[in-house]
């Protein structure tokens, strides 16, 4: 018995299917799965020869291979390109390809918009090394530290390419973020209630949230430093009444959820490989998977453990030295999990389960010294230094790294239809553990004898100079296991052993079907009476359990998609207006302020307006229920008039401040003032437009016998616009104006 | 072997943090080990032999997990309690007016005593005596570390910090800046003199006073008024002299330091000459330019810096 999906119904599908144009023109999940991991590779290459350059440069002390200037910029490059371009994309590149096989659908929820996702990607790549040729990579270092990343002190256009390159590649992960939240919650296959997802399925899932509501203050601090940079303002110059540490507090908060970003999905990809290698169903799948949950929780409420070394006094250190200490009991749960997982069981080990199982170890020895950076007092002597080096490399790469490849190993023959080779990967696998651990675990020494990090070089103190050279042969050693990697893969996709259908015996839908599989996906899905379908499939006794109706899967795709834009939304003008408050609270005197430049009565009319064209919009989705056409369409039309009247209003209020003078740059007030109404402007802008739109589609008789569902959708981001204006008007016209 | 010199302090400051940092390594080596050793029995254990049986399932058990819920949560309850013991002890309160102060710049250091006298990259204590530094910065953010001595304290613009700095034995320490500051932040280090009280006072009542006389040697004194002419004294102050530009360090008593650049070369008659030929080539990207000196004003000037005691 099995139950076949009904074909979707919006699902484009390419005229032509080979060829290069077929892939650049691609929609296909799993053409876009391998663009992201082929793309990532590429930068995985560039980002790794950055890390043996500036390895070259560290073997010896007081060396001259290269330049300082040069070494800061690869530097800088190197932990960008492997965080943003070559982590993330990996992730989301697996991300794209399994979650929708291991759902049982046939696409994402939005193919256009996952097309869209992926080719920012390279364009943000792009753009971050076109700064070479415009004078000089960025080199303020990953984290762009203001006032260092300023104009005063890096006036090359590097760090405006950085900030650009991040934004495009945000915007990217959070449209990715949206979809895949989408494709989980509304295109599981019958009967995959959400407390069945496989757990890869599961945590890029939670992941996603952490994306959408992270990456935003990333981009709200970002675009902060391009107005700095561009127009001359001060939100971090302290000079100039700015404050250096919120660049610091903003980044950091988005810095620690992006430390789980980068490795909740790979915890996945471990709780699904673990299991299927040692032939038991995982350990505890509930406190696994809540786990997660409670990791993502507490990701936002550690950020200030980077900050220990500030001085923000003992409560703060004290407070962040407590919560970082409680994110390590649901990491520690995991592992505790997996290896109950591999107790009693009867393990394979072919090259996957090896790195997964070097990964469980090298990730401890990473979280329990992150333990020691959660320790305040201990944090004030080692952070900066190379032990913190070796402690982030032991998460990322020894971690995550290793769960990446691990899930290469494992999902290759899936994606190919071929096997990789288990000889060079059993190669690859002891070069890389023990490159891997040659290069970092002697950093930790390095750090102790008081050696920081992101020096070009370094005096020849005792043990410095024989510490660094066994790092740098380490890391010779990883990157020809990078290399045997690399050839392993395209050795073996043209005559790696054929793989068929299911060669790990895996329980999870997505070796349910051919490898590779068909462009659809599934001619039929199996019925799913649990977590295992494959396994209960093969032990027809044990289903005892009915198929559930699933009685969870009633999301509206579109209205998914635009609740999470929202919410991600909210966090972007979240830290404008947190900016606002902080400037406008203790503002140097002399400069324009709130209560003498703006005037709250003449701004109350025109909220007045847009408040009303919410009202309007509301009857117009009634009315367009009702199939009541001619009242839909006056009632938008209201709308759109009633939002280009608040545009107005605000172009007059700007004309008024410009010709007094207020412009900008002039203090942190305009400063503030005009990026937190610009930006909102700017969404009010992108509203009319897509309000525009569907006026049009209204006219051309769209809706006439279809849903109401894209002016629902329209509907509630024009809602929330309007809602944050309310904020914005009672921040910054009532409230600062008393 | 000596111990690294995080583990091996010199004031109590740093020995509170050592301890704490020792008391968590033991705790965090136990798990590690533990771990390794759960992981190291799987590998031989549970490996998968021809002809094995299907194992028996086990979905979870609530018990265990509960057990590997509590016992790490108890264990960072300890380990924080510990913290909360050491917090005060390896950053005391500030209780008074700093001893010294000192600005990180971009990519030096520079000290002023409460006493009046001005130094840059070398820093003279008395041993045994609790020294309070304030810590500032003229630019981008830097970090005062000197891991035998104290915590490390970044050095922010309009955020100062503070430390007690102390050593129980005479000697040199050691430090560096620690957040990365620009192109130069590699040499930005720091020697840390601490001396016995006598020879402090002395240091410091000699570093309060211009350098004696000038000699009357011809060649400094052409050094001198080559010092005036080539805008050295732009940047540089000499105390006893017209200037006290603050923008780079002062030479007040520049012959008495040991190394010139924060570190990068060290401080003989021919280093200095060096430096003085190609900065940008001693150290690339500092604020000092190339005045394209001839040999003979090289050799003046030397003359004249090497007066400066």
């Amino acid at each position: 018995m099995s139950v076949a999906l009904s074909p979707l119904e919006h699902r484009p599908v390419n005229a032509e299917e080979s060829g290069l144009f077929s892939w650049v023109g691609t929609v296909d999940h799993k053409r876009i799965g391998i663009l992201y991991l082929l793309t990532a590779l590429f930068f995985f290459a560039i980002g790794g020869t950055e890390a043996m350059i500036l390895r070259l440069q560290l073997a010896r002390p007081n060396s001259a291979l290269i330049s300082a200037e040069a070494y800061n910029q690869i530097f800088t490059m190197h932990g960008t390109t492997m965080i943003f371009l070559v982590v993330m994309p990996t992730l989301v590149g697996f991300g794209n390809y399994f979650v929708p096989l291991m759902i049982g659908a046939r696409d994402m929820a939005f193919p256009r918009m996952n097309a869209m996702s992926f080719w920012l990607f390279p364009l943000g790549g792009f753009l971050l090394h076109f700064s070479a040729l415009t004078g000089g990579a960025p080199s303020a270092g990953w984290f762009s530290y203001a006032p260092l990343s300023e104009t005063p002190f890096s006036s090359t256009q590097g760090t405006d390419y950085w900030i650009l390159a991040i934004l495009v590649l945000g915007i990217g992960s959070v449209s990715t973020a949206i979809n895949l939240i989408a494709t989980i919650l509304t295109l599981r296959a019958p009967g995959l209630l959400i407390t069945r997802l496989p757990l890869f399925v599961w945590m890029t899932f939670v992941t996603s949230f952490l994306i959408i509501l992270a990456i935003p203050v990333l981009n709200a601090a970002l675009v902060m430093l391009l107005i700095d940079r561009q127009l001359d303002a001060h939100f971090f110059l302290a000079s100039e009444g700015g404050n250096v540490l919120l660049w610091q507090h903003f980044f950091w908060t988005f810095g620690h959820p992006e430390v789980y970003i980068m490795a909740l999905p790979a915890f996945g990809m471990i709780s699904e490989i673990i299991p299927v290698f040692s032939r038991k169903a995982i350990f505890g799948y509930e406190l696994v998977a809540a786990s997660t949950v409670a990791i993502a929780v507490l990701s936002f409420g550690v950020w200030a453990h980077h900050m220990f070394a500030v001085g923000l006094g003992h409560t703060a250190d004290m407070f962040f030295t407590a919560s970082s200490m409680l994110i390590a009991v649901p990491t520690g749960i995991k592992i505790f999990n997996w290896i109950a997982t591999m107790w009693g069981g009867s393990i394979r080990f072919t090259t996957a389960m090896l790195f997964a199982t070097a990964f469980l170890v090298e990730f401890v020895i990473g979280g329990l010294s992150g333990i020691t950076f959660a320790v305040a007092p201990i944090d004030w002597q080692v952070t900066d230094s190379y032990y913190v080096v070796a402690h982030f490399h032991y998460v990322l790469f020894g971690g995550t790294a290793f769960a990446l490849m691990a899930a290469t190993y494992y999902w290759f023959p899936k994606m190919s239809g071929r096997l990789l080779s288990e000889r060079l990967g059993k190669v690859h696998f002891w070069m890389m553990v023990v490159g891997f651990n040659a290069t970092f675990f002697v950093q930790h020494f390095l750090g102790i004898l008081g050696m920081p990090r992101r020096v070009f070089t370094y005096p020849d103190l005792p043990y410095w100079g024989t510490l660094n050279m066994i790092s740098t042969v380490g890391a010779g050693i990883m990157g020809l296991a990078s290399l045997v990697f690399v050839a392993n893969i395209f050795l073996s996709i043209k005559r790696g052993a054929l793989a068929g259908d299911n060669p790990w015996e895996a329980w999870t839908l997505e070796w349910a079907t051919t490898s590779p599989p068909p462009h659809d996906n599934f001619t039929e899905v199996p019925p799913i009476y649990g977590r295992r379908p494959l396994w209960d499939l093969d032990h027809p006794s044990d289903s005892t359990h009915a198929l559930e109706p699933p009685k969870d899967m009633s999301f509206d795709k579109s209205m998914v998609a635009v609740w999470t834009f929202v919410a991600s939304e909210t966090g972007f003008f979240v830290i404008l207006i947190i900016a606002f408050i902080f400037f406008n609270a203790s503002l140097p005197a002399g400069g324009p302020t709130a209560a003498g430049s703006l005037d709250m009565k003449r701004t109350g009319l025109f909220t007045a307006c847009l408040v009303s064209s919410s009202l309007t919009l509301y009857f117009s989705e009634k009315a367009l229920e009702k199939r009541r056409h001619v009242a839909a369409v006056s009632w938008l039309v209201a709308t759109i008039v009633l939002g280009v009247v608040f545009m107005l209003g605000q172009a007059n209020e700007y004309r008024g401040l410009f010709e007094r003078g207020i412009v900008v740059n002039s203090n942190l007030f305009a400063t503030t003032f005009f990026t937190l109404t610009g930006f909102h402007g700017l969404h009010v802008t992108l509203g009319l437009i897509a309000l525009g739109v569907v006026l049009a589609r209204t006219l051309a008789g769209d809706f006439k016998n279809k849903s109401t569902s894209l002016l629902r959708s329209v509907g509630l981001y024009w809602h929330f616009v309007d809602v944050v204006w309310l904020v914005v008007f009672y921040v910054v016209y009532v409230r600062a104006s008393r | 072997m000596s111990m690294p010199p995080v583990f091996d302090p010199h004031s109590p400051e740093a020995r509170a943090i050592s301890v704490l940092f020792a008391q968590t390594l033991v705790v965090c080596a136990a798990i590690g080990l533990l771990v390794a050793v759960l992981v190291g029995y799987c590998v031989v254990r549970f490996r998968a032999r021809p002809g094995d049986p299907a194992p028996a399932e086990n979905p979870g058990n609530k018990r265990l997990e509960a057990v590997w819920t509590a016992v790490p949560l108890g264990i960072l309850v300890l380990l924080f309690i510990l913290t909360a013991r050491t917090v005060g002890a390896a950053d005391p309160p500030v209780d008074r007016e700093p001893d010294l102060v000192v600005v990180g710049h971009q990519w030096w250091w520079e000290a002023t005593y409460k006493e009046g006298a001005v130094t840059a990259n070398e820093i003279h204590i008395p041993v045994g005596r609790k020294v309070l530094v304030r810590i500032e910065s003229a630019d981008v953010i830097h970090d005062f570390w000197v891991p035998q001595l104290a915590r490390k304290i970044d050095a922010i613009p309009g955020h100062p910090g503070f430390i007690w700095m102390e050593a129980d034995a005479p000697g040199p320490y050691v430090g560096t800046c620690a957040e990365y500051c620009g192109v130069e932040h590699a040499w930005m280090r720091i020697l840390v003199i601490a001396e016995p009280q006598a020879e402090f006072d002395a240091w410091l009542a000699h570093e309060s006073h211009p350098a004696s006389a000038l000699s009357s040697d011809e060649a400094a004194a052409r050094g001198a008024k080559v010092f005036q002419e080539k805008t050295c004294i732009n940047c540089h102050a000499v105390a006893g002299s017209a200037h006290d530009a603050r923008v780079a360090p002062s030479l007040t008593h520049l012959a008495e330091r040991k190394t010139l650049g924060a570190g990068v070369i060290g401080n003989t008659p021919a280093d200095l000459a060096h430096w003085l030929r190609d900065p940008q080539g001693v150290k690339q990207g500092c604020h000092m330019p190339n005045l394209n000196l001839t040999d003979p004003e090289v050799n003046d000037l030397v003359t004249y810096l090497e007066t400066l005691k």
